[in-house]
């Protein structure tokens, strides 16, 4: 009946539980924690911009590496994260931990609300739905520059208390201490991707991303774990921004701009949509990319463009997909 | 056995296309445990019929009542909790997804109750269940495999136990044999005939000699209306029938 030899479904599923999953991943964020103790202080401010933005990366991939749905509005989810963080630390003097919780809960907020609306379509047609409501979203917050600071934005520098450990008072600017925060936010959003992706929920998803109709024909309410999808990877992304906000002391309407939509969508492809590690990857690779780039040119954005055209014509699995595809099937 | 309460029932269900009338007030009855063939001539209404029975169509009007509860208004995802499983006429497995995905997914379907089910179940039920659903079809030994890497008659294999794993009590399969080899049919005829005794089938069929081998009634179709219903030797010998769709 099969041609050539097959294994068992037993040993199989015991073959998919020796594969070092869990290692691997824990293995990165070793890795990542002691890199603080090697690197330079200007590797270790860029690698701690590179983990806030890879936690981005990460909750944009949830949507569209994993349910397919592509996205061109997740500026903002991330901005509304910045606004929530930074604008109650500047008005309302709040704490970090109050501050960062209200930056998680208006990712998740703004995302209920759009993906409510937004959900209704599909494909093309979510794509430019999404933009347009980041646009809104932009517009909005420039409109409303002498709260929001507009374009130049409101630097947080001195209105921040400073993080206590113990009798200890250190700044977030601490290098130190923005490396771990910065370390601990994309922890969270990494292992927490990891773990849906491969729970029950995590494989329905996928289901919708290969043939949504297929998945409603075996009983699954597609659009609640689409909306399910689109929150989580709204409110990650939305604790992406209100890091970023504490971590660097900075808001300001640009990371609500399209273009700030724009590279999750890079770093995704290019890490390789649908892997885990991806994100992480690609964020790390466009980020030194560009930091080459910006020393050689002025022009330093037309590298954003000539990998995304590389992207799509050499590599459309991205880094971690290709080595997926090639090498190790078992990565999630 | 007209006595009983049906366990489906159509009420003067209609679906129009435009100005085109796909399905026009059917009156259609299945009983529990029936293997019952849907036939006609392409463009009868058929898959229009089943399409709304399964919810993936609304009707434009009439009633489609389930075990005694009129679930009309009902969207495809709930009927499917309620028993009522579709296969489609077009394979669709996950081509890109192993075989043993392809069915877990279903498989988990019945498990994921609440919140903690959702997001954390025991693997080894799921296991259990896609280990069961392959052996009942014959392809226990090909779990790892990406789906796409089948042959055509193993696909529908596949496509069938994904609609086993869900435990039906109502099977629809929208031409079943369409593509396979002699020997496929046979062999998928004889699984059917299993599936039967668990579950109420309902297949559109353009394979005759199916049709009567397993079907204990037949329902004949054209023209979105229903124009006849027996068993098969007394549609075989149905003038009417013979002139519409065996062309005799």
């Amino acid at each position: 009946m099969m041609e050539g030899p097959v294994a068992e479904l037993g040993p199989a599923a015991a073959e998919e539980r020796r594969r070092p999953v869990r290692a691997l991943h824990l293995a990165i964020l070793a890795a990542l924690l002691a890199a603080q103790f090697v690197a330079s202080p200007f590797q270790r401010s860029l690698l701690a911009r590179i983990m806030v933005l890879g936690a981005y990366a990460a909750g944009y991939n949830v949507l569209v590496g994993y349910t397919g749905l592509m996205s061109l509005g997740h500026a903002m989810f991330f901005a509304a994260g910045m606004y929530a963080t930074g604008l109650l630390t500047y008005y309302a003097g709040a704490g970090a931990a109050a501050a960062f919780a209200a930056g998680l809960a208006a990712g998740v907020v703004v995302s209920i609300v759009v993906g409510v609306i937004a959900l209704r379509t599909s494909g093309v047609a979510f794509l430019i739905v999404t933009l347009m409501f980041a646009q809104v979203f932009y517009l909005t917050a420039l409109y409303f520059n002498r709260i929001t600071g507009g374009d130049q934005g409101l630097i947080l520098a001195g209105r921040l208390a400073p993080l206590r450990l113990g009798s200890l008072e250190v700044p977030f600017t601490d290098p130190a201490v923005r490396y771990n925060l910065a370390l601990g936010v994309f922890a969270a959003c990494f292992l927490l991707t990891l773990w849906l992706v491969r729970s029950p929920v995590g494989r329905v998803l996928i289901a919708v991303r290969e043939n949504e109709e297929r998945t409603r024909m075996l009983g699954y309410n597609t659009f609640a774990y689409k909306l399910v999808a689109l929150v989580v990877s709204g409110g990650l992304s939305g604790m992406a921004g209100g890091g970023y906000t504490l971590l660097f002391s900075y808001l300001g309407a640009s990371f609500a701009s399209v273009l700030f939509s724009i590279y999750p969508l890079l770093w995704t492809l290019l890490g390789g949509a649908g892997t885990t590690i991806g994100p992480l990857v690609g964020t790390a690779v466009m980020t030194y990319l560009l930091d080459l780039a910006s020393g050689v040119t002025d022009s330093y954005l037309i590298v954003v463009g000539v990998a995304l055209v590389l992207i799509a014509i050499r590599f459309p699995a991205g880094i971690m997909g290709t080595i997926r595809a090639r090498w190790a099937r078992w990565l999630p | 056995m007209a006595s009983l309460t049906p366990l489906l029932e159509t009420v003067a269900l209609t679906r129009t296309f435009g100005g085109l009338c796909a399905v026009g007030a059917v009156d259609f009855r299945l009983h529990r445990g029936e293997i019952r063939a849907i036939i006609g001539p392409n463009g009868a209404g058929k898959t229009t019929l089943v399409s709304m029975i399964c919810g993936r169509i609304r009707p434009t009007s009439g009633r489609i009542v389930f075990r005694g509860r009129d679930i009309t208004q009902l969207p495809a995802h709930a009927r499917v909790a309620l028993g009522i499983v579709y296969t489609f006429q077009v394979i669709s497995v996950f081509k890109r997804l192993s075989i043993y995905d392809n069915v877990a997914l279903p498989a988990q379907r019945r498990l994921m109750r609440g919140l903690r089910g959702r997001l954390a179940l025991r693997g080894r039920a799921v296991t259990e269940r896609v280990d069961a659903v392959l052996g009942e079809v014959g392809l226990r030994g090909a779990a790892g495999r990406p789906a796409a890497s089948l042959p055509y008659g193993h696909q529908r294999l596949l496509e069938l136990a994904m609609a086993l794993a869900l435990e039906p009590e109502m099977l629809v399969l929208d031409e079943p044999t369409q593509g396979l080899a002699s020997d496929e049919i046979a062999g998928l005829s004889a699984l059917l005939r299993r599936i039967a005794q668990e579950a109420t089938v309902l297949l559109i069929e353009h394979n005759m000699q199916v049709v009567l081998d397993l079907s204990q009634r037949v329902t004949v179709m054209d023209g979105g209306r229903i124009i006849a219903e027996g068993t098969p030797r007394e549609i075989e010998a149905n003038p009417e029938v013979q002139r519409v769709y065996l062309g005799r």
